[in-house]
């Protein structure tokens, strides 16, 4: 056997195999180590949970914004600096109410509103998740520590489109008067997917 | 297909393994893995379509074993070999060790002839077509009914944009259905709405 025949016969780790790729758009002329750099930066730090916080606390206080924002989500949060990658062509904002609970899901892959809810947490593209929520979701939800009364009906969303969705869950009664800024403190991730209320 | 990567119903999977502020990274070459895609796909290399179907297309048990971004570097290296950019070989090479990619694709199709137009409240029924390339229909849904709620801007045809066959973009609509319809004795009780292309519906009555 030689050294060769030795380095095939085991699979590489995928963080050699992440390297060979860029290394090899590198020489390419690709640059593809400054666009790591700078999509990297914008997954960590840009594409996070605190946009949809801001638009949920926006929509709480601002009625017009709350119509506007139920009628053409990317054009209202847009108005918040907020963007969309183009082929994300529909924001689709689900409004939770005490009798109806959203909750979004992505069985073929694991699509999200990402720039506006942030990238996906780890379950959520996990095959627990993708396999069971369209069919348990009420046991699933159960499990994830949200035990909804049985007069709440469900509705889950699965993005097999480029439509992408955000909960827009509902306001605790405790804040009244609260600012927006405070508002979107108390938004959690979970919350714009909708395994959890507020 | 109707591959591994159409989760919707399966069942055998456990409780989801969630926490509070759940990461969505775990090391920093799942970062690189994700901008890496991100970058071919603005480069024009491949498109979100080709991107997807190409996870679909991992040998099934890799699928099942891989991490999600371990799917998103197949997916890459394979698009980027199939697509000249760079060999399997260099890429092993690189990264002294065998480098899975995904299976060769099938071919994909155009757009449905007489597709229909729907209007929020009709009922229509998602067509029984078992397709050998990438179809954006979840299996759980195919042969069932459901109503029409909205209507989604045109978007390229996935069946033919994944495959580089000509089609015209095409209105999605957001069909609901009830899970007693799609599993019947077998569920609990929710609505399940999900984005149908035009093409996998038909009108019922």
């Amino acid at each position: 056997m030689s050294t060769q025949d030795r380095i095939i016969a085991r699979t590489a780790s995928p963080e050699q195999r992440v390297d060979a790729i860029q290394a090899a758009l590198d020489e390419r002329g690709m640059k593809a180590t400054g666009a790591v750099g700078e999509l990297g930066h914008l997954a960590q730090e840009q594409w996070i949970p605190q946009n949809g916080a801001r638009v949920v606390a926006k929509a709480w206080v601002d009625p017009a914004f709350r119509a506007r924002l139920l009628a053409n989500g990317r054009e209202a949060v847009a108005e918040l600096g907020l963007s969309m990658p183009k082929h994300h062509r529909h924001l689709v904002v689900l409004e939770n109410t005490p009798r109806v609970q959203n909750v979004i899901c992505c069985t073929l892959c694991s699509c999200t509103a990402f720039t506006i809810i942030g990238l996906p947490p780890d379950w959520y593209k996990d095959l627990e998740y993708r396999s069971r929520v369209v069919r348990e979701s009420r046991t699933v939800l159960k499990e994830m520590g949200l035990d909804l009364s049985p007069d709440v009906e469900i509705r889950v969303w699965d993005t097999t489109a480029d439509t992408r969705y955000m909960v827009l869950p509902e306001r605790p009664p405790e804040t009244v008067g609260w600012t927006e800024e405070r508002l979107a403190g108390i938004v959690t991730r979970d919350s714009l997917i909708g395994v959890a209320r507020l | 297909m109707d591959g591994m990567h159409d989760m919707g119903g399966r069942q055998g999977f456990g409780p989801v393994r969630h926490t509070h502020n759940a990461p969505a990274f775990h090391a920093e070459w799942e970062v690189r893995a994700n901008s890496l895609y991100a970058f071919a796909v603005r480069l024009g290399i491949f498109n979100m379509d080709e991107y997807r179907h190409a996870i679909e297309r991992m040998e099934p048990r890799h699928y099942l074993t891989a991490s999600y971004y371990e799917r998103s570097l197949t997916s890459l290296a394979t698009l980027l070999v199939e697509k000249g950019v760079v060999s399997r070989e260099e890429l092993e090479n690189r990264a002294q060790g065998r480098f899975p990619l995904a299976a060769p694709s099938a071919h994909g199709r155009t757009n449905v002839p007489g597709r229909e137009c729907f209007i929020p409240g009709d009922r229509v029924r998602v067509r029984q077509d078992y397709v050998p390339g990438h179809v954006r229909m979840p299996g759980y849904i195919r042969g069932k009914c459901g109503v029409v709620v909205s209507e989604s801007p045109a978007y390229p045809f996935p069946d033919a944009h994944a495959h580089a066959v000509v089609a015209e973009d095409e209105p999605t609509y957001d069909v609901r259905f009830r899970t007693e319809d799609l599993w019947p004795n077998s569920s609990d009780a929710a609505l399940v709405h999900v984005a149908v292309f035009q093409s996998y519906l038909e009108r019922v009555g």
